[in-house]
């Protein structure tokens, strides 16, 4: 739940941020001090989403500047200050909240006390500072207890990670087509899923849930057969292949915005109730559930891949295509079931991240594509459980830096590991050097 | 259903400065991977450095504007050795894979609030065109782009071309930058060292067993197209302010639509896709509205804003399918190696 708080949070200012030179253009209805002042701090106090008034905000800058404003019916307030390029401190008077409640730390400054927070107002003179609160006391987090809630929360991202990428790596393997449209594989399941939640009600989700990855494997399917096996059988290059996957990928993209606009919408369950483990880490039902199923269902494919007919010939081409066709391998066939297990897999992986992020937007896929590709190259191009070492890795590695770095930033980590991966080690953890030509 | 309002406001892009900008993000993409075979999917990364390195060269530095636009190109320079060292010995979808996280990876830190107080953070930077001078260093009037323009206050042109002096003077400062980019590079693709270029992209190990160093090519086209590209992000921040959702990877792809578009190994073909590319933008995303607002498409406004950009997705699919070498590209030159 605080998670979902803090998104609605940051989400809310982002919006504010987005808009600031029209809220500037607009007359403001927040309680202004000090109009007559060139450059504004301003921002939103907010529990739940519900607007807090009437609580008391001091902003302090150089020069003894301090003014005192109070938040409107709305929870903004705005106070003009003297100088851009320079820093204020806004705090918030923590004895003007309501009862039981308080302000909870900005996962985005870790180090300032909650309730008092650093602005500085850039050249474009203006900032904004919004106070995340929530229920409750405040409670300090020991480091330990951060660290394991990390931890979890990094191996179900890695393990949801891991359904989409080893698709993406065997597609790879068999195919050489560097696919960019996995990413709306992965949208597809989430939105199959919202879709029939939509036609049959949300208590029917444990049926909308397989009907969706049925679906999946049939987008799966439908992809291979009307548009990658014809391209395989014209010979097609691999950069062309790839900027056909771009293109279908901004095609399908775009249709979905088309058909669920540009908002988010939640799965039934997302909002299932956190229970404590030990100290102050936390799990929720779902999360527990969607370990499992990932678990389950890798283990399921590594017995697919390692031990099936099917499976053996599917390595076999992703050895050697030539020599697995000579031997007898129905390639295309083969590649066929690739696609269609690859976009399984991605399509359960989407509803796990409809989840895990929460919610459902048109891009939720595109949003997590690169760490796919940083998985997957980390693992080793082409190699399945390659793909599966590396999400895991690179889950783990995204949702614990966000413990030295700020949580705006955890992406960047892991698109530097890839990087710096392919520098010292091209060929991935477990891939082979002639793969890299 | 005014149909000629959209026409003509259509039309107006064929010289609108972004649509020049976008010409010469193309461009150096052209030269990437038209020529030099190099495929750079993080083109909008070049912008968006050329882009801020310009407006931080003002703000923060108190350059006047044209040397700051050498902060934005030096950017530029830096970020293609940074990218190209590591990726360059590499196969091609490595490095689209690479310079891809490379631009992400550039747009996060500029969209981060760490930095904020640097970059603006989700606000981007504003008003390093006109007077404002530096943020430490306020004077008035000093070098800012809007004072350097000649042309005295007013109305020229005609319609579709009816704009202010500010408008004109991005146009002629946008039209003879591209003007001096495609000769450039119109001199480099027909010189031996163009010739060098296109041989690396057929055939790399022919061309080493020439004695010629790879490498070094290669750095050199990711570095002059790398330039080119942040000269178009300097026309984006010339006109406008700077933000980092400007340079998002879609960017990225519009431009290899447009690049393939009009031919990726032609030295006007960035040019003319560009143009086609984002008038056909333009008028589609101003007849799909106006059509489902007078009833005619059973859509919403809002969703008939999104038929433009799936008509764009569909679009590169079946042009590299059915004409990869472009409207204007020959198939002799070949543009997709194997």
């Amino acid at each position: 739940m605080r998670r979902g708080v803090h998104r609605l949070v940051s989400a809310l200012g982002a919006v504010f941020l987005a808009f600031g030179i029209l809220a500037l253009a607009t007359p403001a209805h927040a309680d202004v001090v000090n109009p007559e002042m060139p450059f504004k701090i301003s921002g939103n106090v907010q529990n739940n989403g519900e607007p807090i008034g009437g609580v008391t905000i001091t902003v302090t800058g150089a020069a003894g500047f301090t003014a005192t404003v109070p938040t409107d019916a709305d929870g903004k307030f705005t106070v003009g200050v003297p100088e851009k390029s320079a820093d204020y401190t806004v705090t918030l008077d923590e004895t003007t909240l309501p009862e039981g409640i308080a302000v909870v730390d900005n996962p985005a400054t870790p180090f300032v006390e909650a309730n008092v927070q650093a602005v500085t107002v850039g050249p474009g003179g203006r900032s904004t500072m919004n106070f995340f609160i929530g229920q409750g006391e405040r409670h300090t987090v020991s480091i330990a207890d951060q660290i394991v809630q990390r931890l979890i929360s990094g191996l179900n991202f890695g393990l949801m990670l891991a359904l989409a990428s080893v698709g993406l790596s065997l597609i790879y393997g068999t195919t050489g087509i560097s696919n960019f449209a996995h990413a709306e594989m992965v949208t597809f399941g989430a939105v199959a899923t919202f879709a029939l939640v939509q036609l049959f009600g949300p208590a029917m989700l444990w049926l909308a849930i397989p009907l969706a990855l049925v679906l999946s494997a049939g987008l799966g399917w439908g992809l291979d057969a009307a548009l990658w096996a014809p391209l395989r059988r014209r010979g097609m290059g691999l950069v062309q292949l790839m900027i056909v996957s771009i293109g279908l990928s901004l095609g399908i993209r775009y249709l979905y915005q088309f058909f669920i606009g540009g908002s988010t919408e939640q799965l039934p369950g997302s909002d299932a109730e956190r229970f404590k483990l030990f100290g102050t880490v936390t799990l929720s039902f779902t999360d527990i559930l969607s370990m499992a199923l990932s678990v389950l269902l890798i283990v399921v494919f590594a017995w697919w891949l390692t031990f099936t007919k099917i499976g053996k010939a599917t390595r076999a081409i992703s050895d050697n295509p030539s020599l697995a066709a000579a031997s007898g391998i129905d390639v295309d066939g083969v590649v066929r079931i690739v696609w269609i297990i690859g976009s399984l897999l991605a399509g359960f992986s989407g509803i796990l991240w409809a989840y895990f992020r929460p919610g459902i937007r048109w891009d939720m896929g595109g949003q997590i594509l690169l760490l796919i590709f940083a998985a997957t190259t980390l693992g080793g191009l082409g190699t399945a459980y390659g793909a599966l070492i590396g999400s895991i890795i690179v889950g783990i590695l995204v949702e614990s830096s966000s413990l030295i770095i700020p949580s705006d930033l955890k992406y960047v980590g892991a698109l530097v590991v890839l990087i710096g991966i392919l520098l010292f080690r091209p060929q991935g953890i477990l891939g082979r050097k002639e793969r890299v030509g | 259903m005014d149909f000629v309002g959209i026409l003509l406001s259509s039309l107006s892009f064929l010289l609108d400065p972004t649509t020049i900008a976008y010409a010469l993000a193309t461009l150096g993409l052209a030269l990437h991977f038209g020529f030099g075979g190099l495929l750079n999917m993080g083109m909008a990364g070049f912008m968006a450095l050329g882009a801020y390195g310009y407006a931080i060269g003002i703000l923060y530095f108190g350059l006047p504007w044209y040397l700051a636009a050498f902060v934005g190109i030096g950017a530029a320079i830096v970020f293609a050795l940074i990218l190209g060292i590591p990726t360059l010995r590499l196969r091609g979808d490595y490095l689209a894979i690479v310079t891809i996280a490379a631009a992400e990876i550039v747009r996060l830190l500029l969209l981060s609030s760490a930095f904020g107080w640097f970059t603006g953070s989700a606000d981007g930077l504003s008003g390093f065109n006109g007077p404002g001078g530096t943020v430490t260093n306020p004077h008035e009037g000093a070098g800012g782009f809007d004072q350097s323009n000649p042309i005295p206050d007013g109305t020229y042109g005609f319609v579709p071309f009816l704009d202010n002096e500010r408008t004109w003077y991005l146009r002629i400062v946008g039209l003879s930058i591209l003007a001096i980019a495609i000769f450039v590079v119109w001199r480099l693709v027909n010189s031996p060292w163009g010739r060098v270029i296109k041989g690396i992209r057929e055939d790399e190990d022919a061309v080493r067993s020439l004695g010629k160093n790879v490498f070094a090519y290669k750095m050199q086209v990711l570095v002059i197209g790398g330039v080119i590209g942040a000269l178009g992000g300097l026309m984006l921040a010339f006109s406008t302010n700077v933000n980092s959702s400007v340079y998002v990877t879609s960017l990225t792809f519009f431009l290899w639509t447009a690049l393939l578009l009009g031919g990726a190994a032609t030295v006007f073909g960035p040019l003319a896709g560009s143009i086609i590319f984002w008038v056909l933008q333009a008028f589609l995303g101003l007849l799909f509205p106006a059509l489902a607002k007078a009833g005619l498409m059973p859509f919403t406004t809002i969703q008939a804003s999104q038929v433009k950009f799936v008509i764009v997705g569909f679009a590169l699919v079946l042009l590299v399918v059915f004409r990869p070498q472009g409207l204007f590209g020959s198939k002799k030159e070949l543009t997709f190696v194997k």
